[in-house]
Parts: C-alpha cells; structure tokens; sequence
C-alpha cells in the first residue's frame, strides 16, 4: 500500500470520528423511540413538540439570548476599540497588552471562571446573575472578536481615512462615513461569532449562573432524567443548524469585507 | 507672481530620524512645482507637512501667508491626490467626486452640475454611477483627480500619482495633468522618484537628498547647470573627469582636465568656483566623428569599448587615453548613420560650453 492512500484513510478514519456523535444527535431526535439504542423505531417529530411543552426551557433559551445578545454587542465593541488601536497606532507596551488581552483564547474556561467566582464572590462580595456570566463570555469572545477585527482594520487603507479629512470631514464624521462601512462586516462577523460562542459555552455559565440557568446548564440539568434525553437530542440538532447557520453567516460577511477593500484572504476561524 | 506657500526652516522628526532638516522653499500661485528625490529623501514627508497630515518639529508653514500651525488637513486650502489613489471602496464614482461637497450648503442639483464638471474636466464623462472597483488604474487616478479639485482648493498636492501606471498610460497622464493644471491654474506640488516626468512637467523642481533641498531650479538650468555631483547624477546621465581650475580674464576660468587638456569656460558653468575638482559633461555633448570631414569645436581620440542600443538611440562607452574612467557618448540612430563596432578607433567631438564644473 502507498502511503499517499494509508493517509488518506487515516484522514476519513479521522472525520468519521469527529463527526460521527454530530451525525448521531438529529438520528435519535428524529427517532420516535424513547431510548437512545438501535435500532431506530420511526421517524417523527415527537421530541420537537414535547420540547414546546417545557416552560423551564423556554426561560432557559431566552436568558441565553439576552446572554449572548449582550456579550456580542460588548465583546465587539471592545474589541474594535483594541484592534482600532493594535493596527493603527504605536505604544509602549503594544506587544504584551495585545498579548495578554488575547490569552483568554488558550486559557482552560474552567481556570477563568473558578477565578472569576473567586474575584467575584470573595474579593468584589458581589452574588451571580447572568451579568456574571456576561463578564465571563466577553472576557472570552473579545480574543475571537479582536482576531477577526484586526484583519479588517489592517485591510482598510489609511489613506481613506487620510483623504476624508482631507476633504474637509473631521475625524468622527471620517469614522462614521468611511471606517464603519468597511469594517461593518468584520463587525457583523464578530458579532455572530461571540453571540456563537456565549449561546454555547458551559463552563463558564455552569460556575457563574445565579439563579436563572443558560440553555447549556438547562441541558445538563436534563440529562439527569433519561426520558428527557431524546428532547435533549432534539434540541441539540436545533442548536447545531443555529450554529451552522451563524458561523456561515459570519464567514461570509468577514471574505466580504476582505473583498470590499480589495485584500488577499489570510484565513480566519472557518 | 506672489508665493503661495512659504516653507521656512522646516524640521520633521520620527523620533531619533531626521527626515526634514530646515527646508525652506518658496512655491509661487499657479506654477506646477515638484519635488524629485530618491526614496527616503524626506519629500513625501514635505508633502504631508503642507497637507496638514504631519506635525512639524521646527519651522513654519504658511499658505497664502497663513500660519499653518495646529491647522487640521480639512481646514486647509490644499486638497491631495495619495498614491493610491484611496477611492472610497463603498461609494460610486459620482459619490466619490462629491465626498467634499458635503458640508458645502449646496443643492442637490448644484452638487450634480458640479460633479458633472469635474469628471468632464478629467475625461470621464457619465461616469458618475459606476462602482469603485469596476475602475482601472488610470480612471482610478482621474477619479481622484476630479475628487480633490472639485473644491477649487489653492493648491493641489500629488504624492506619486503616476508612479502605479503603465509606462505608456504614465506619459499619457503626464501630458494631461500638465494640460489640466494650465486649464485650472491651480498650483500643483507633484512629489516623483522619476526625474524624467518632473522634467517634463514642472516649471520647476526641488532636488531633494537626505531632508534638504539640494537645489531648486527650472528644469532648463536643473539639467544643464546642476549646483554638485549627486543632483547631476540623479538628473540624467553625466561624465565626471577631475579637473583643475584657475581664474583666467574676468568672468572666466582655466580649467585643466587629465585627457582633455586646457579648456576655458565662463563663470556662469561653473557654480563651484575656482574650487571645483571635477568638470562634468552629458553622454549627448559628446559627439562621434564618424569621417574625417566631420569637425567639431574640440576633438579627443578614444576606443569604443561597448554599445548599449536603445532603438532610437546607441549609448557607446568610450575609452580616452588619460581619462581613468570610459566616457558615455550617446547617438541618435539617424538614418543612413554608420554603425560602430567595438573596438573601432573613433574621435570625439565636444564643445568647451557644454562643460561644467562641480565640487
């Protein structure tokens, strides 16, 4: 056998077993039988309405919204304003601030949020809410909204800036008319991704919640009762497609803003 | 003519470099004025400085005889073309030209009267609704072009702006940017690497090396009476050959050159003095006498050596006994002209006029 096709079978070997438990959520979701074994019963949409009927759920889904609607909307704004100042101006200490602003991106989540619950609650003697576990998310998503902002800030010609104020706008109407358009995607694209990453982080969420669980600890919560788990399967294969569906989405506003300003694609997160 | 811009003892620093160091320069209104260096020699800083873009470190600029200190670019008389052109990527042509009009209370059918001007003025009628980047290079520069002089500024400042072009879209441009600034009388500061095209455009150039201005002249006294040896080097091709001088009758000096043998010149060649130790002479003020009844002014024996050919014109490098290093001669390739071989025994004709001499 050559080695060019044992690596290409390794490679197959490798993605089956990545995805394989992916592929396995909406097979039992659809599956009308209530354990989670072969051979599958039938198909049907029976765990998708029983999920309708509980109430815990639905509170659960929307704190996780209003979670990950204000973290993406916080995560982002800092990370313009760091990835701003990164790309286009020079300051003593430049490397290690960026640096150490980007470390939460390979720090464990279960470090940060047990150090969290320890600032939070012995040193600040603050309680959990879920703008505990709003901290948490923007201390983790602003690394992944700094990395795709900073591609699209480097992008953007200074000159425009430059010829802006040239012609007469001062530096906010220049920011207003000609930054904010071309990076608007690199915005919507961090956006999508911090909204992503809080809708489906556990850790933090399972150490820093208070007293109203996020979807995430809510499916933890479930999977204690074995006749929830099918519901559990349903809900997860509706998480999956909303994932897919923003990550998409992001990726194509980030290779569209590459190519409003004329630039060479150098990757990203998908 | 009254100066528009006036540029005293002008100092830049980016921290430990020195990139001005006390330029002072007068540009006068309506005249086409460039600044010509190697890279690195300070002159799109000087640019910058008169934009508004840079902060100096010492001296002063004035425009129209203003103190610009501590004003912004936008509230400066002066509108600038970059290098890259910076069309705004999100706007059409039409919205580009009009970017500056925006906080001029003007109506909307004023605003379109006056963009329609503008890209007429530069070749691109109806224009107005195409994309950015559906624009190639050269509209690109027109639209930047229409965009910086629809404001009617007092002086328009051009950072390389033909240096991305084409070479023959470059001498096209060349012609019509000279064209449109006698059509709008505006000043025009063109900063250029490329000693040809500020010759053939300004009606006059700063040679600028090393943060200071080296010498400031029309293009005429420029090539033909360069003050030292690095601004005739950048200017054309010259021949350097050492050379003595000595103060001959009034207003005119002796000059002994090693292969050349004694030449008088007038004092207006020779910017140096009786100090200077080199003469220089152009490859063109040299003249190959093909037959014996060719005769010139004054004959020196050589040797070709090598043939450089351009099509129109042969570059021939010329050993001369006494002269350490061979000498350029270039030829027009005119009809019927007897080709040269190397190592043919030639002589060279020259003139004691279209000699200079330098530091």
């Amino acid at each position: 056998m050559k080695s060019g096709k044992l690596l290409t079978s390794f490679v197959w070997l490798y993605l089956i077993f990545l995805y394989l438990p992916v592929i396995l959520l909406p097979l039992f979701a659809f599956n009308t039988g209530k354990i989670i074994a072969f051979p599958l019963k039938g198909f049907g949409f029976q765990w998708f309405y029983e999920l309708a009927k509980i109430e815990a759920l639905h509170t659960a889904v929307f704190t996780s919204l209003k979670i990950a609607i204000i973290t993406s909307i916080l995560a982002t704004t800092l990370g313009m304003f760091a990835s701003r100042a990164a790309t286009r101006f020079s300051f003593p200490g430049k490397g290690p601030i960026m640096g150490l602003i980007m470390v939460p991106l390979v720090l464990p989540e279960i470090i940060v949020a047990v150090s969290l619950i320890v600032v939070l609650i012995k040193v600040l003697g603050l309680g959990l809410s879920i703008w505990t576990i709003i901290l948490g998310h923007v201390l983790i998503c602003v690394p992944f909204s700094i990395a795709i902002l900073n591609g699209a800030f480097r992008s953007l010609d200074k000159s425009l800036e430059e010829a802006s104020i040239d012609l007469g706008e001062t530096k906010w109407s220049t920011f207003r008319l000609i930054t904010l358009p071309l990076v608007m995607p690199g915005i919507i694209s961090s956006l999508l991704i911090s909204f992503v990453i809080s809708l489906d982080e556990f850790i933090i969420a399972f150490f820093l919640t208070g007293s109203e669980p996020t979807l995430s600890v809510y499916i933890w919560g479930m999977l204690r009762f074995p006749a929830r788990i099918p519901a559990v399967m349903a809900l997860g294969t509706i998480m999956l497609v909303v994932s897919l569906l923003l990550l998409t989405a992001s990726e194509y506003f980030r290779r569209r803003g590459l190519k409003r300003t004329g630039v060479q694609d150098t990757g990203g997160f998908v | 003519m009254k100066p528009i811009i006036d540029l005293i003892n002008v100092d830049k620093s980016f921290g430990d470099v020195k990139a001005l160091k006390g330029v002072s320069a007068q540009i006068m209104e309506g005249e086409f004025f460039s600044l010509l260096g190697p890279s690195g020699c300070g002159k799109t800083t000087l640019l910058r400085t008169i934009a508004g873009f840079e902060d100096l470190t010492g001296g002063v600029v004035l425009i129209d005889g203003k103190d610009m200190e501590g004003v912004l670019p936008n509230n400066r008389p002066a509108n600038m073309v970059f290098q890259s052109y910076a069309i705004f990527p999100h706007l059409n042509v039409g919205e580009n030209v009009a970017f500056g009009l925006r906080r001029k209370q003007l109506s909307l059918s004023e605003k379109s009267e006056k963009v329609k001007e503008a890209l007429d003025m530069v070749g691109l009628e109806g224009y107005e609704n195409r994309a950015a980047h559906t624009l190639s290079g050269g509209q690109r520069q027109r639209v930047a072009l229409a965009r910086a002089l629809i404001l009617r500024p007092r002086v328009l400042l051009l950072d390389e702006p033909l240096s991305a072009l084409d070479k023959k879209l470059r001498e096209q441009m060349q012609t019509e940017l000279r064209r449109l600034q006698r059509q709008v009388g505006i000043t025009f500061i063109l900063v250029t690497h490329d000693q040809e095209e500020a010759l053939i455009m300004s009606d006059r150039i700063a040679v600028m090396f090393d943060g200071q201005i080296a010498q400031l002249d029309s293009p005429f006294d420029l090539y033909t009476r360069p003050k030292n040896r690095e601004v005739a080097n950048f200017i054309g091709i010259m021949n350097f050959l050492p050379g003595s001088a000595s103060q001959a009758k009034k207003g005119f000096l002796d000059v002994t050159v090693p292969g050349l043998g004694e030449i008088t010149i007038s004092e207006d060649q020779a910017p140096a003095g009786v100090n200077g130790t080199q003469v220089g002479i152009r490859p063109e003020m040299l003249t190959i006498l093909l037959d014996a009844e060719q005769t010139s002014d004054r004959e020196t024996p050589g040797k070709v050596l090598e043939i450089d050919y351009y099509g129109d014109m042969s570059y021939y490098s010329v050993a001369v006994e006494g002269v350490t290093d061979p000498l350029s001669v270039s030829m027009r390739n005119t009809a019927g002209r007897k080709a040269l071989n190397k190592d043919d025994k030639i002589r060279i004709g020259w003139s004691s006029e279209s000699l200079i001499l330098l530091d």
